[in-house]
């Protein structure tokens, strides 16, 4: 059991400009927000949480694609964050990305064999034509998909074969470690289980290690190994998969647990539902003390506002939850109250809802102006 | 009688120098008052078509064509023009569509546009429909709803939005709510939150509803009645529970094996279908699935599968069908 990815106290905070002449920076989106994580070799760590909670940053920040404004990635013991431009490009093939809608993250105008050959002749790798087209070859019969696909632009291909295409361009340089980014969202339900079969089987074939961000948490639960929720750019809850949905104790957790729509009507007629009131509150402007309060149906007077709740062990010894009364609910000594939804954006934070759109912009084009 | 009846629903769009696309292919179901009914496939199986034609919101020329019959308490929608159908539309049958953003007017504040249905169909105007405006956001659970009139859709949240579209769509009550994939441009609490709100419509006002939708879980927990469509075509229809414990269409079956659950763990592989939805047969020469069908034998390539209807009116499209009891 050895750590490939060792994520310390890791912060993205994005600035939000204000001004015509001078910038003024007059917050920031806490995207990412003090979060620790560790990823084994070989495993999968699935990160869930809804759209907006960082997941996604976190991803990127991790590869680097973002710089991260505090803490450190260690990556197979080299500390990514104070890297040198040089060697971080040379670490970057070792580590590989795979994005969540493949029709927008292939060029068009390129066919597969130039999409493929792209990375190893940026990276200088895979010798002469010939011994590249041999790498080629092997890494299409990895993701099944035909030779004749060689010659072959995106849009001939339908949509699961275009996401074998993603998945074959990350893996042709031999990464050690795969980012997927929402796999499989943008995939027809019988499509899905196809791409997430061949996610399995190239894991045990070839020992890669992935962090697979989704929002889906029954598509995170079969191929996880470890699972983290996210809410409001930090983690509330880690355990190993069955574990988290066994036993889930964070109220956020259940909360998303409960929600989750199960292909079963004996299941759905039986469930008990935790409803949660209003909105996910704004990144820019994060309720104090625990993130969740505002929401959480067990909130208690005063604790919950006043003191941010930190990751702490409890039952086995990978279940990690950041809750202060966890125990209590799990024993069932507190009681879930009802909640008045609050408004998310109250118009003195008017610019909450620009911070989004500063988030996204600021994520497209990292040094251009925002707003 | 049901409120509802659609007969051999077909929609064909021609264009000069492409092949015409015939996108429903003789769709029959029914929606009685009170009743969730589901249709469920994948995309371009042709159900937000239907539902856009019983609407009338498919043009009516350049190229389409709409054969069949959508009888609405006696009023078949299909043949109804449009000046009368900009009656029914709103009063009597109303949508909610996937994307609240697009579907409303970014640059029309959302009071406007909730208070334009009021005066349009039941004639308010000024302090009694923004006072009804407010009692209906307050309705469907948006906090602080005489405020939230004054804003545009670009300040409230996906939720809010959507929970806007469904004001706007019940503000005059309608007999009949078609919702086109409603919740899946939303997290899943949120979409807990607003089928909950569909639910409590459905079961306080006695609307019937036509749920339209690729989650096979949506379906579980909401729908009455379900039919599952395949390249244009009902392959499936049943009762709720029959439908997902006793499935016989090989499809349909595929469907539910390949769905990941939440309550299944770690390891369990997923059984996906085969290729994609692209390979299709065209339904004159047989079997759309059958390229896609494990369970494919000779009988389903030359003509199209009759519909069987077997105990309970649970109907199937296909000659060789999951055997009854077989695990799903």
């Amino acid at each position: 059991m050895t750590n490939l990815v060792e994520v310390k106290d890791l912060e993205v905070h994005f600035p939000i400009k204000r001004g015509v002449l001078f910038d003024r920076v007059v917050g920031h989106v806490k995207a990412v927000d003090g979060v620790d994580l560790t990823i084994v070799k070989g495993k999968t760590y699935g990160l869930v949480g809804e759209s907006g909670c960082g997941k996604s940053t976190l991803g990127r920040a991790l590869l680097q694609l973002t710089p991260p404004t505090g803490g450190e990635v260690v990556f197979d013991g080299v500390p990514l964050t104070s890297l040198p431009p040089k060697q971080l490009r040379a670490m970057r093939r070792r580590m590989q990305m795979i994005f969540q809608d493949p029709m927008s993250s292939l060029d068009p105008r390129m066919n597969v064999e130039s999409i493929l050959t792209e990375g190893l002749r940026a990276h200088g790798v895979g010798g002469n034509r010939t011994e590249r087209r041999a790498v080629i070859a092997k890494t299409l019969d990895a993701v099944g998909l035909p030779r004749w696909a060689l010659s072959r632009y995106p849009h001939e291909f339908s949509g699961g074969q275009r996401q074998r295409i993603g998945i074959a361009r990350a893996l042709v340089l031999g990464p050690e470690l795969i980012v997927a980014d929402e796999p499989v969202s943008a995939l027809d339900v019988s499509i899905q289980a196809q791409v997430v079969n061949l996610l399995d089987e190239l894991q045990d074939q070839l020992g890669l290690t992935y962090l697979v961000i989704a929002h889906d948490l029954a598509v995170v639960r079969h191929i996880s190994d470890t699972v983290g929720v996210m809410y409001l750019g930090a983690l509330v809850e880690e355990a190993a998969a069955d574990d988290i949905y066994a036993t889930p104790l964070h109220p956020y957790t259940r909360a998303l647990m409960s929600a989750v729509p199960v292909p079963d009507p004996d299941v759905e007629d039986r469930r008990e539902r935790i409803l949660l009131a209003g909105d996910l509150p704004s990144p820019a402007n994060p309720p104090s003390g625990c993130r969740f309060h505002t929401r959480c149906p067990w909130a208690q007077p005063t604790r919950c506002r006043d003191e941010r709740p930190a990751l702490r062990v409890i039952g086995t010894a990978t279940h990690r939850v950041a809750c202060h009364w966890a125990e209590d609910i799990e024993a069932g000594r507190l009681r879930p109250h009802s909640v008045e939804a609050s408004l998310v954006t109250p118009p003195e934070m008017a610019g909450a809802k620009e911070a989004q759109g500063a988030l996204e912009s600021a994520l497209e084009n990292p040094g251009g102006p925002v707003i | 009688m049901p409120l509802l009846d659609v007969r051999d629903l077909s929609v064909t769009f021609a264009r000069r120098g492409q092949r015409t696309v015939r996108a429903v292919d003789g769709v029959s179901f029914g929606v009685h008052a009170g009743e969730v009914v589901g249709l469920v496939g994948e995309s371009g199986c042709g159900k937000s078509v239907t539902s856009l034609a019983i609407m009338g919101l498919l043009p009516k020329q350049r190229g389409v064509t709409i054969d069949g019959v959508a009888d609405f308490d006696g009023t078949d929608l299909l043949k109804t023009d449009a000046r009368a159908m900009r009656d029914i539309r709103g009063r009597d049958v109303a949508m909610i569509f996937q994307d609240p953003l697009s579907s409303l007017n970014p640059v029309v504040p959302i009071g406007v546009q909730v208070t334009e249905v009021l005066t349009r169909h039941r004639g308010m105007r000024g302090e009694a429909a923004t006072k009804e405006a407010t009692a209906l956001l307050d309705r469907v659970g948006i906090p602080d709803p005489a405020r939230r009139l004054k804003e545009y859709p670009h300040q409230l949240s996906g939720g809010m939005r959507q929970r806007a579209l469904i004001a706007m769509a019940v503000a005059c009550k309608p007999r009949l709510l078609i919702a086109d994939e409603p919740t899946t441009a939303l997290d899943v609490t949120i979409q807990a939150q607003i089928l909950e709100l569909l639910k409590e419509l459905v079961r306080d006002s006695g609307t019937a509803l036509i749920m339209i939708t690729h989650d096979l879980g949506v379906v579980a927990g909401m729908c009455d009645t379900v039919n599952v469509l395949y390249a244009g075509r009902v392959i499936e229809n049943a009762r709720r529970k029959p439908l997902f414990y006793e499935p016989r269409h090989p499809y349909t079956t595929g469907l539910l094996r390949s769905v990941p659950r939440l309550d299944a763990g770690r390891g369990t592989p997923l059984n996906p279908i085969r290729g994609s939805v692209r390979d299709v047969l065209p339904w004159p020469d047989g079997c759309a699935f059958a390229p896609r069908c494990d369970r494919r034998v000779d009988a389903c390539v030359g003509e199209p599968p009759a519909l069987v209807v077997g105990y309970d009116g649970h109907g199937y499209r296909c000659v060789n069908p999951t055997p009854q009891g077989a695990q799903p």
